[in-house]
């Protein structure tokens, strides 16, 4: 089975460690896919205007191009790209009068009836691979790591577009379980971390974010899990604002959960482009004896 | 806090409008307040969801008008998926967000944001905030 992957804007700049990563554990699962071409920005965040069609005809290009190169599939990355195309596909497939309205303006494209499915990276890997499957590709196991995995918004709500059950997830738990993390829950995991308002209320962002990284360690975490790159920046990129402000904050090492697969399964390390996580997640991994293990 | 209500305080096309741009019906609203307790800017905002609704069904365009709740809102969805009446309250905030941005009226300003913020802020923290907060 061939898919397409759709990277998005960020993937190819301020998170290549997290599209780097990725491909190289696909290559390593021997998944077969291809970067969708001309691809387009998808918008980032899903129309909320029930009068608002213009901001589909991104995400709904995205999936036309995906049809146009022969895939019945297209694997994302990014939480937010996630979010956005499913959404504009699940509109696409049940909703005629929209549809017709959408398919109409974009008189150049062929039309689109939400054929193609919308995957994220975790779900391709828990209905395509299996847990059984990475767990025995596992070269070089987490080994322990008491790892919280951080959910965020758009992977899970809302449901009708949800990898997993909105409220109660278990998928990325029982992926880095797979990769022989020990797994640390904690309330927060299926919050917000601000998002978008690191613009409009940077000081409102940091405490949601505060609050998350406080809950996962006091669980006992000592390194996160994260999908997203908006949420890598308010909870990893400033932390060391929140450390500033906020008395008995714990520095907390964040990874995407792709580096940390990448790291399990033994690809080259030059995939993992630690330089752009913050400098402890690097010590951590080395702390953890994780880095020299794949360069012997 | 009481709420007053009046003919005079009663904004019907205000109502109408928000109904229209969000399709969601607050009306089924029944104040349990378990968006309010899920939303988690709640320490951050001067309306909790449960009395945006209220102040809504009684079309209070002036008290809404001066609530930050909406430009607070970063559209997590948990409200969504937890309301009982089933009530899209992310649109109803997005709908509160339209009615000022379709004058034109920005809540941000991108020529503002640093240099420096610019070179380390991911293109998709750019790309919502300016979806969300600008016209």
């Amino acid at each position: 089975m061939k898919i397409s992957y759709y990277p998005g804007c960020t993937l190819k700049t301020k998170a290549k460690n997290l599209e780097s990563s990725a491909l190289a554990c696909l290559d390593a699962l021997g998944v077969e896919y291809e970067e969708l071409p001309r691809w387009n920005c998808c918008g980032a965040v899903y129309s909320l205007s029930d009068d608002d069609l213009i901001h589909l005809i991104a995400p709904v290009r995205d999936l036309i191009r995906v049809q146009e190169q022969g895939f019945d599939t297209v694997l994302t990355l990014c939480s937010m790209c996630y979010n956005t195309l499913a959404r504009a596909n699940e509109l696409m497939k049940n909703d005629e009068v929209k549809r017709g309205t959408i398919n109409d303006f974009m008189d150049e494209e062929p039309d689109y009836k939400g054929e193609i499915k919308v995957v994220h990276f975790l779900d391709f890997i828990r209905d395509e691979i299996g847990w059984d499957k990475l767990k025995a590709s596992v070269k070089n196991s987490l080994n322990g790591m008491k790892l919280a995995p951080y959910y965020g918004c758009t992977l899970l709500r809302p449901g009708d577009v949800s990898i997993d059950k909105s409220n109660s997830p278990v998928v990325f738990e029982e992926c880095m379980e797979a990769l022989g993390a020990e797994i640390v829950k904690f309330p927060k995991a299926i919050e917000c971390c601000g998002s978008y308002q690191v613009l409009g209320n940077p000081e409102a962002a940091l405490k949601v974010s505060n609050d998350i990284i406080t809950d996962a360690t006091a669980h006992g975490a000592e390194a996160m899990a994260l999908t997203c790159p908006l949420c890598d920046y308010n909870l990893g990129h400033r932390q060391e604002e929140m450390l500033k402000k906020y008395k008995g904050t714990k520095a907390l090492p964040m990874f995407y959960f792709t580096q940390l697969m990448a790291v399990a399964l033994g690809v080259d390390p030059e995939n993992y482009n630690l330089d752009l996580n913050q400098n402890i997640s690097q010590e951590f991994l080395k702390g953890k004896n994780l880095l020299e293990k794949v360069t012997t | 806090m009481p709420i007053k209500i009046s003919k005079e305080t009663a904004d019907e096309q205000f109502r109408q409008k928000v109904k229209e741009i969000s399709g969601e019906d607050f009306q089924k609203c029944y104040q349990c307040g378990t968006c309010s307790g899920s939303c988690p800017m709640a320490d951050q905002i001067t309306v909790l969801p449960r009395r945006v609704m209220a102040l809504l069904q009684l079309g209070r365009k002036d008290a809404l008008e001066e609530a930050n709740t909406h430009w607070v809102c970063a559209s997590c969805h948990m409200c969504m998926v937890r309301c009982p009446r089933g009530i899209d309250i992310t649109r109803v905030m997005e709908s509160l967000r339209q009615l000022k941005l379709r004058k034109n009226e920005d809540i941000i300003n991108p020529s503002e944001i640093s240099k420096e913020d610019t070179e380390k802020l991911p293109q998709v923290a750019m790309v919502s905030g300016f979806r969300k907060l600008t016209s």
